[in-house]
Parts: C-alpha cells; structure tokens; sequence
C-alpha cells in the first residue's frame, strides 16, 4: 500500500470521527429543543444563542463530576463497560459510504472508509458486540437495578436482531449484495431507491433499529420509573457521559445506515441530469445525505417524545409475535415478487 | 347490587379491532399531535430579559404614604387593623411632640407599625378602610426570605422613602 493511500484513509477516518463525535454532542442539545418546542417549551437557550454552547457546558460538567467506582462493583469490567460502549459505536461508521468519489488533481478518492464486500455483516457484528458494554457495566455495577437493566438489555438487543436480521436478508435478496457501497451505489436517482421496493422491511428494520438503539419507546434497559437509571444506575461523570454518547452515536449511525440500505445514501433525483461535474454531484452528494441523516435522527427523537415506554412484554410480544412473522412473510413475498418479475418481465 | 344513586356505570371494554391492533395509524396520529405542537408559538416568557407586566388593580407590598410635604400620613386609628381578615396588622401609637411637626402630619401617629407578610393575603382591605390614605398596596412582590420574623415588616420597609413633590411627574395610567 502506498503512503498516500493510508494518508487518505486516515484523513478520512479522523474527518469521519470527529463529525460523528460533533454530530453526537449536538444531539444532545438538538433533543432537549425538540422536546421542549414539542411540549410548548423554549428548550435550553441560556448558553450562547440558541443555547448553542450547552453541549460545550454539558460536557464539562461531566468531566468535573465526583468519578465514583462502588465498593463492591468489578473494577476492571466497570471501567470496560463504558469503553466498549462507546468504541463499538463509532467503528460501525467505517463501511457507511458518505459519497462518491472525490477527483483531486488525477486521485480519485472514495469517500467511504472501508469498502468491506461484506460491510452489512460487519455492521451486524459490531452493533451485537455494542451490547456488551452495557452487559458489562450492569453486570458489574453489582447493583440489581443495573443488574434488571443490563439483563433486559440483552435479551432485547437479541430478541430484535433477529427481526433486523431477516427483514435485511429480503432487502439483500433484491440487491444481491453484502456490500453496503454497492447497495447504495444501485439506489442512483429516486425511482430506484430501495424504500419502494421494500416498505415493510424498512418498517420492520427501523423498529429493530429503534430497539437496538435504546430510544424511546423500547428504553427499557434505562427504564426511570422502574429501574432508577437502569444499567448506568452506577455510573457517574465522564463514563456516564460516555454511555450517553454512545447512546447518540448509535443513533447517528443507525440513521446513516437507514439512509444508505433503503433512502438512497448519497443519491438524490435528477443527479445525472443536471449536467453538474462529478466532484459537484458527490459534494452535493454528501449533503443530501447528511440532510436525510438528520431526518433520521429528528424522526427518532419525534418518536421519543411521542410515545410511552413499552411494558417488557409488550416488548418481547412486539418482537417474536409480530416483528419476526412479518420479516418472515416479507423474505416470502420479495421471493415470490422477484420470481414474477424475473419471469415476466 | 341495584345502585342506589342512578349515576353507577359500567365501563366498556371493547376489544380492540383490526386497525387499532396495527398499532401504526394510532402512531402517525400522535406524531401528527406532537409536529403540530413543534410549531405552535411558545408561551413561555423569557424572563430576566422580558417581564410580563402587572396588571392595573395588581395588589403587592403596601407602602406608607407622605403627604405633599414629605410627613407620615398615618395616623394609627387602627382601622386598617380592625379590618384586616387575616390579623396581620399591629401598631403602637404615639403622640407627636413638638418640633415633629414636619415628621408627621396628624397629632397622633404609629410609632411602631408592623404587618406580617406570611399572614397577609393581600386582600386589601386595609386600603379601602384607611381614612388618611396612608396606605397602598402598591409594590412589587413580596420576596422570599430564610425565616419567619423577617417576614414581619415595619416601618424601615414600609414607609415609603421621601421625595421632592415638585421633581414628581404626573404619569398617566
Ligand atoms: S391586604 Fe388584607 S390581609 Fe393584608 S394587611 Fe391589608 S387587610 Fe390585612
Ligand atoms: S394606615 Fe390608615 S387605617 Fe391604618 S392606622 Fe394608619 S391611618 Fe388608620
């Protein structure tokens, strides 16, 4: 490998991080102004205009509180647990492709880290591995609040990986790929994105993703009312932030996913037929995309301050009873329809 | 058991049916609730910055009045006292000497003037019966404060502080 090519890697990988670290800090801030114009409110406005310094404070009050460590808790694993949280959530962005390629002087760059030709499998690794760090951290808080959350916690992240996985199996068999450059890379212009030809999955894949995420209405694992502060009961100052980030990191990363398996990633409509030089379509390119994460992650906090928790039954019912059944008739159906159009059409 | 009061009820369990078991159109219909409180204008007043005004007939702290030439207009009859619902007025009276002429405008005046504010429910009835005018209850609101006794206010807080008749403008309410 050349010089150059790691140079380009790591500039990216450093861009892609620091983005992903500023996107997750402002969602903190952009969450309490959603909630508060939602419940008729200002939201926090008293740091800086619009309150804009807020994350800035928050953070550094984070870094000044107490750090506790219980007595009785497992001291390695409860410093892991935090650590594992947020490491997970940020390598999941290696194989999301933020655009096309960049022509600079005769390089071409790509803007994807990390072209994996099986990048959905891997992502599917990395957010399996994230529930650790909450295991690890609720189980060694050796506190049985944080004991109920890391257990429910996990039972949850398996039980909605499993609808996850199969409403992408049929999302794979349309594109027939594993890899998520590629995947994005066929959803050129509008027609062709995948939410057309696949609006059950998508629903049954951003319900999983709202599970596996721990928003609202399946927060279960934090759960106030019943468990305290759930797994991070513990937790204080900076590994608690830790936890919070990360809980706003996955969030970002499930939202590029969603925007690049089924709304089109980098593509918008009439891109070709502008007549724009291809550096101008894939730095519009990255906007849009950046647009339709925001949307992702605006629905995600709209729902949040929408709906109630469910109850755990509710949530499991929701899971095995409704989620898989339906993954499974949607990998029927996009079988039968890909059968028809093959020979047919 | 018959009811005996006619208004017994039994409430109506329906099961739900297929389109509210889907879940979905009750979601869309919250979302749609929450987007629409998303742009509502806010009520929320911003309030160092931006003080809600009081209203014109707004009852506060009372004050003690002065006369045109500056001297106390009480004249500790008690009527204030007598009339206030919630006991919260005490006074000692006292008689002017000479040479306090320019302190006090009647004879009689209240050495010692006290009105509980943990008592008061600013009702103000003691405006109305006052005969001298001598008191108003025409401040802003009373703060808080760590204990009980200084929730009793004399004549230090309530009189109110002199002025030069002539600088006064005459606003308009
Ligand atoms: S306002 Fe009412 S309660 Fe308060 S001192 Fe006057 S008469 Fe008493
Ligand atoms: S304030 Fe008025 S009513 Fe009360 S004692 Fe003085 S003169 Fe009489």
């Amino acid at each position: 490998m050349e010089v150059a090519f790691i140079l380009e890697k790591l500039i990216l990988v450093v861009i892609v991080f620091v983005i992903t670290l500023v996107i997750a800090m402002y969602s903190t801030l952009a969450e309490r102004k959603i909630a508060g114009f939602m419940q008729d409110r200002h939201g926090p406005d008293r740091a800086g205009i619009f309150g804009l310094l807020q994350p800035l404070c928050d953070g550094g009050k984070f870094f000044f509180k107490e750090e506790i460590i219980p007595a009785y808790a497992h001291k390695t694993l409860f410093v892991l647990g935090p650590v594992i949280a947020i490491i997970t959530a940020c390598i999941t962005s290696a194989v999301i492709p933020w655009g096309q390629e960049l022509t600079i002087g005769d390089r071409t760059v790509s803007l994807q880290v990390a072209d994996v030709n099986i990048g959905v499998l891997y992502v599917f690794g990395v957010i399996a591995l994230g529930v650790y760090g909450i295991m690890l951290g609720g189980w060694a808080s050796n506190n049985k609040f944080a004991l109920m959350g890391a257990i429910r916690a996990a039972s949850q992240s398996i039980s909605y990986e499993i609808g996850m996985g199969l409403s992408l199996i049929a999302l794979l068999m349309v594109t027939g790929t594993l890899s998520v450059g590629e995947i994005v890379a066929q959803q050129s212009g509008f027609v062709n994105w995948n939410i057309w030809v696949q609006p059950l999955g998508f629903l049954i894949f951003i319900t999983c993703a709202f599970a596996e995420c721990n928003r609202v209405p399946f927060d279960l694992p934090e759960c106030e009312t019943e468990l305290v502060g759930g797994y991070h009961t513990e937790y204080s100052s900076m590994k608690l932030g830790l936890y919070m980030f990360s809980e706003y990191i996955n969030m970002f990363v499930s939202s590029a996913l969603m925007a690049s398996l089924y709304f089109g990633g980098y593509n918008f409509p009439f891109m070709y037929d502008l007549g724009l030089s291809s550096n101008w379509i894939t730095i519009i390119g990255v906007i849009v995309f950046f647009l339709k994460i925001f949307g992702f992650i605006f629905f995600f906090m709209w729902i949040r301050w929408t709906l109630p928790r469910f109850r755990y039954d509710q949530l499991m019912n929701l899971g095995w009873k409704v989620l898989i059944p339906l993954a499974i008739a949607n990998i029927v159906l996009t079988g039968v329809f890909s059968i028809i159009k093959d020979t047919y059409f | 058991m018959q009811s005996l009061s006619n208004r017994k009820r039994v409430i109506e369990q329906k099961p739900m049916n297929i389109w509210e078991r889907i879940y979905l159109p009750a979601i869309v219909k919250g979302l749609s609730i929450t987007i629409k409180h998303f742009f509502k204008k806010i009520p929320t007043i911003k309030y160092p910055e931006q003080i809600r005004p009081y209203s014109k007939n707004f009852r506060g702290q009372h004050s003690l009045k002065r006369d045109e030439m500056g001297r106390e207009r009480c004249t500790a009859c008690g009527l204030c006292a007598l009339s206030c619902p919630a006991e919260a007025i005490t006074m000692v009276a006292a008689e002017r000497k000479k040479g306090e002429e320019h302190l006090y405008r009647e004879e009689k005046y209240a050495a010692v003037y006290e009105i509980n504010m943990l008592r008061c429910i600013f009702c103000g009835l003691c405006e109305e019966a006052c005969p001298k005018e001598a008191i108003y209850l025409d401040g802003s609101h009373v703060t808080a404060d760590y204990l009980r006794k200084d929730f009793i206010y004399g004549k230090d807080k309530l009189v109110e502080p002199k002025f030069d008749i002539t600088q006064l403008k005459q606003e308009n309410k």
